[in-house]
């Protein structure tokens, strides 16, 4: 009997653990192959291991360009997301106004739009403005920063809605005026949010594929150049890049758990 | 000392016990309800042109001739027809991808709850390790961890192998290239995506009510469905919705891990744009939105959360 | 150095159509302890606040000496405040959390003066922590550490002890006095602990509904109370329906169901016939009904004909219920001395006290307003 009790106790744990060994597998055979030299291009077993692909990430055609495209883009969509999502996160939580369930709607839709429409709608919209035959760089960014702009509204107002509103009270007691409050007060508190907004924001644009194949014209991400390369036949390095992201966004999660922890004291 | 306490009305009405005044900064309210619109402007602006505009002219491009081409460009008839062709021509594509989709969600949940409700009360120390663990994958390229699959349910791979030793799969079996790895590489991609929202519930709840369930003579099952799973529900209603939507849409894994005849709506909507048959893809985009929207509306209204947001 | 009274002038304050503070004319002289004492929703905080400048009146206006301060931004008035949950910034060290308003006022030399308040307050040791890292007692040492270094004309305490445990709240209410005492600076003290109001204050505005019941000091209020919502919320009181029977040189004669009872004219009501008699518990000697009536013989209330219904021995006193001939219940409080007889359950009693004791409330009066509905003190 006591067997079975430690063993329900702990089945949800185990079943847990299970359940997260599955998500990290796939990360792990990336890991794997990253150190892999194939046999040939349409190999899908470990044939051998090597070095070369880490230190010759560059050698595949694009790969490296596509992913300073990549990184070009998400870093611009980020900080045009944040800024604009981090003024509308404010308005949402500190002021009162008229059309709040429009505006509520209309930031939830495109969070919940797949994005084969999201991305169709944006061509149809670029197509019928005329702009079919310069699809690239410019209208990625603006994809990209749409639909991460309720991304970012969401998760500024979640820590901007948990912040104690008698703060800012104390502030303005304590002879700060309202833009020292917001400062040296608000902004401090709710940068939690807008960096874990920001990493978000990245990593969706960073990875999105789906509305960037359908408005990118000529232009090479990342995730597009994979496509490809999954019809032609797939250089190791790709799993060198898969790798590096992975440790980085270890990197940057650890030390933002770290932050918060100490943050929150 | 004693000074005279004035009542200058006495009509007033007196407090009502128990109502809370709402506690606020001084009011100008005026002044404030104009910087809200100030602030929300730049983001409305931007959401109205590359947005509600883009979604206008979609359903107008559904509606052009198909008979023009960009070349000589497209005219405007309300060509209704463009959507019955699509049902017709892309039905069991459409009805694939909900099935694949409702599949996939259903897996998520059943995977993703037990992991959910272990990060937030069973996991202790690990809790932050065992978060970490589920956001980062997230972050790496998903396109390269949908490749990772392929390799994983390959007929060479490690997982039809163990199978095969097992006598699930016949000898000719394939992994690969089913429906069944389609599902799978759903339910794995879009697996975070039901987990943060079903911890970000479950945290919030007082683990003290789960110990009263159990004082109150309920079977630890009993008490999970009373009393867990409804004040979990806007968590998982949330993490459904970001988890079905957006794969009812997906074309990646059906390319990836699929056959032809694994193909769903979003492949096709794929290949029409690709082909230049605007009228007809638009026409099946706005076909699938319509489907998702009213099965959502259906599905919130029966469990009754509208907050999402 | 003579502090600036601070003075309500029919300030109301309404939210939609709830009214929280109602036509408030109110002066608190400077450099006092001044209280302002009633149940949850009676519109003290939402005063307090008004001075603060964290809400606004809707009508009337409030000066602080000659400056008319009704309309100015919190930031611009010489006033801080102790909140009730002590809002301390949790980024900050406590340190930079005393300091806040030195700096943001451009104060040179502020590391000393930190250091000095933070001395002052017990918590020297602590600048460096992060008030995460503080027991409840030291958070609120912090919190009146950074208000009071700003030197405020006039400090609000928004039920600054509310969270802390018995006996921390009990010395801090002794340092609280001291201090101000010590520093001379006008103390505004929301509480709905009365006894707490009764402790710290040279004087307490008694609110309810809005309103100002009763002003005056601790001892003014308890022993004469002017409506039945003061009497009942401060202590306990018996109120027993009367009539006015005659006037008698300086004194009231009612008629209480047949015996007679005497209290100062100077106290009653304004020219009524109905009234509430009203004494506290404390003041009631209770004597056996066939005994002569001995140490008690001239005390001038006399209402015979009371049985015992219920003993409670609590250490200190006894309180015994006393079930009247016309049905009413009436509580008593005999103190430990010793030298007092004892009563059971079923004795019967007749009940004395003194005419200076005695108090006259208007009938109109609600006899249960401001009473404990759980009955105890």
């Amino acid at each position: 009997m006591r067997a079975r009790r430690w063993l329900g106790e702990r089945l949800v744990l185990a079943y847990g653990l299970g359940v997260l060994l599955y998500m990290v597998l796939p990360v792990l055979v990336v890991m794997l192959m990253s150190f892999n030299e194939p046999a040939n291009r349409q190999s899908y077993t470990f044939d051998g291991f090597t070095w070369n692909n880490w230190l010759d990430i560059c050698r595949p055609y694009q790969l490296c360009s596509s992913v300073v495209t990549s990184v070009e883009i998400a870093l611009l969509a980020t900080l045009v997301a944040t800024t604009l999502g981090t003024l509308m996160a404010f308005a949402f939580v500190r002021h009162r106004f008229r059309g709040r369930g429009v505006a509520t709607v209309a930031i939830f839709v495109p969070m919940a739009s797949p994005e084969v429409v999201m991305g169709s709608s944006l061509l149809a919209l670029f197509v019928a403005a005329g702009f079919g035959g310069v699809l690239g760089f410019w209208t990625i960014l603006a994809a990209h920063v749409t639909f991460c702009l309720s991304f970012v509204v969401v998760t500024v107002k979640a820590r901007l809605s948990g912040l104690d509103p008698y703060l800012e009270q104390a502030a303005m007691d304590l002879y700060a005026n309202e833009w020292q409050t917001f400062w040296r007060v608000t902004f401090p508190m709710v940068f939690p949010g807008v960096l874990s907004a920001a990493l978000l924001s990245f990593s969706l644009s960073f990875d999105d594929f789906i509305i960037t194949n359908l408005n990118a014209g000529q232009t090479v991400t990342f995730p597009m150049f994979v496509w490809g390369a999954a019809q032609r036949g797939i250089p190791p390095q790709i799993n060198v890049i898969g790798t590096i992201m992975f440790l980085v966004a270890l990197i940057l999660v650890g030390v933002g758990e770290l932050g918060r922890r100490r943050g929150a004291r | 000392m004693t000074v005279v306490p004035g009542r200058s009305s006495p009509g007033g009405v007196t407090a009502p016990r128990g109502a809370p005044p709402p506690r606020g900064d001084v009011d100008d309210a005026r002044r404030r309800r104009l910087l809200a619109y100030a602030l929300l402007l730049p983001g409305a602006l931007w959401l109205l042109v590359f947005f509600v505009a883009p979604t206008v002219t979609l359903v107008s491009t559904s509606l052009w001739d198909p008979s023009g081409s960009i070349l000589y460009g497209y005219e405007l008839t309300y060509h209704w027809l463009n959507y019955l062709d699509g049902v017709r021509d892309y039905g069991p594509q459409l009805w694939r991808s909900v099935g694949y989709a409702g599949t996939a969600t259903l897996a998520c949940v059943l995977l993703g709850y037990p992991l959910a409700y272990a990060i937030a009360f069973k996991a202790g120390g690990w809790k932050n390790v065992m978060l970490v663990l589920v956001i980062a994958p997230f972050f790496t390229s998903f396109l390269v961890r949908t490749l990772a699959w392929q390799m994983l349910l390959g007929d060479n791979g490690w997982a039809a192998s163990v199978l095969r030793s097992l006598h699930l799969l016949g000898a000719d079996g394939h992994l690969l290239a089913t429906p069944f790895a389609v599902v799978t590489g759903l339910t794995y991609n879009f697996l975070p995506f039901m987990v943060l929202p079903l911890y970000a519930s479950l945290e919030k709840m007082d683990p003290r009510l789960i110990e009263a369930g159990g004082d109150l003579y309920a079977s630890p099952f009993t008490t999970f469905r009373k009393v867990t799973l409804p004040l979990s529900l806007p968590g998982l209603v949330a993490g459904t919705l970001l988890t079905f939507i957006p794969a009812a849409g997906d074309y990646i894994n059906a390319e990836l891990l699929g056959t032809p005849r694994t193909r769903m709506i979003g492949n096709e909507i794929q290949d029409l744009f690709s082909a230049g048959a605007y009228p007809e893809a638009a026409a099946l985009s706005v076909t699938l939105m319509v489907v998702i929207v009213t099965l959502v509306a259906i599905y919130v209204r029966r469990t009754g959360t509208e907050d999402l947001v | 150095m003579a502090e600036s009274d601070l003075v309500f002038k029919s300030v109301t304050k309404r939210f939609g159509s709830f009214v929280a503070v109602d036509g408030l004319n109110l002066t608190v002289p400077g450099g006092s302890f001044f209280a302002l004492l009633g149940p949850s929703g009676c519109g003290k905080t939402t005063t307090l606040r008004m001075v603060a400048g964290l809400e606004e009146p809707t009508e009337g206006s409030i000066y602080l000496g000659d400056a008319d301060i009704t309309r100015l931004r919190p930031y611009r008035r010489p006033v801080n405040t102790v909140f009730q949950s002590y809002a301390l910034f949790p980024h900050l060290s406590v340190f930079e959390n005393v300091a806040f308003g030195l700096r943001r006022r451009g104060v040179a030399d502020v590391d000393r003066q930190v250091r000095d308040m933070l001395a002052l307050v017990e918590l020297e040791p602590l600048g460096a922590r992060r008030p995460g890292q503080l027991s409840g007692g030291q958070q609120q040492r912090v919190a009146l550490a950074r208000a009071l270094i700003n030197r405020p004309q006039v400090l609000l305490l928004d039920e600054p002890l509310g969270a802390l445990d018995l006996k921390l709240r009990r010395q801090m209410q002794i340092e609280l006095k001291r201090i101000q005492t010590d520093v001379g600076i006008t103390f505004v003290h929301v509480t709905h602990d009365q006894e707490e109001a009764m402790t710290m204050a040279d004087t307490i505005a008694v609110m309810n509904g809005g309103v100002i019941e009763q002003l005056g000091s601790p001892h003014e209020l308890y022993e004469h109370p002017r409506t039945t919502f003061v009497s009942n919320f401060l202590g306990r009181a018996n109120l027993v329906a009367a009539r006015v029977v005659e006037r008698d040189g300086g004194s009231i004669v009612v008629d209480v169901h047949g015996a007679r009872l005497r209290a100062p004219a100077s106290r009653a009501p304004s020219d009524p016939q109905e009234l509430w008699v009203g004494v506290r518990p404390e003041k009631v000697f209770l004597g056996a009904a066939d005994a002569e009536p001995g140490s008690a013989g001239d005390a001038a209330n006399v209402l015979p004909g009371g049985v015992i219904t219920d003993v409670s021995f609590s250490g200190v006193s006894t309180q015994y219920l006393a079930r009247m001939p016309w049905g009413q219940e009436l509580t008593v409080f005999a103190q430990n001395t010793g030298a007092r007889p004892s009563f059971q359950t079923g004795d019967r009693v007749v009940l004395r006290w003194g005419e200076d004791h005695t108090f006259l409330l208007d009938a109109a009066q609600d006899a249960s307003a401001g009473a404990d509905p759980k009955g105890g003190v």
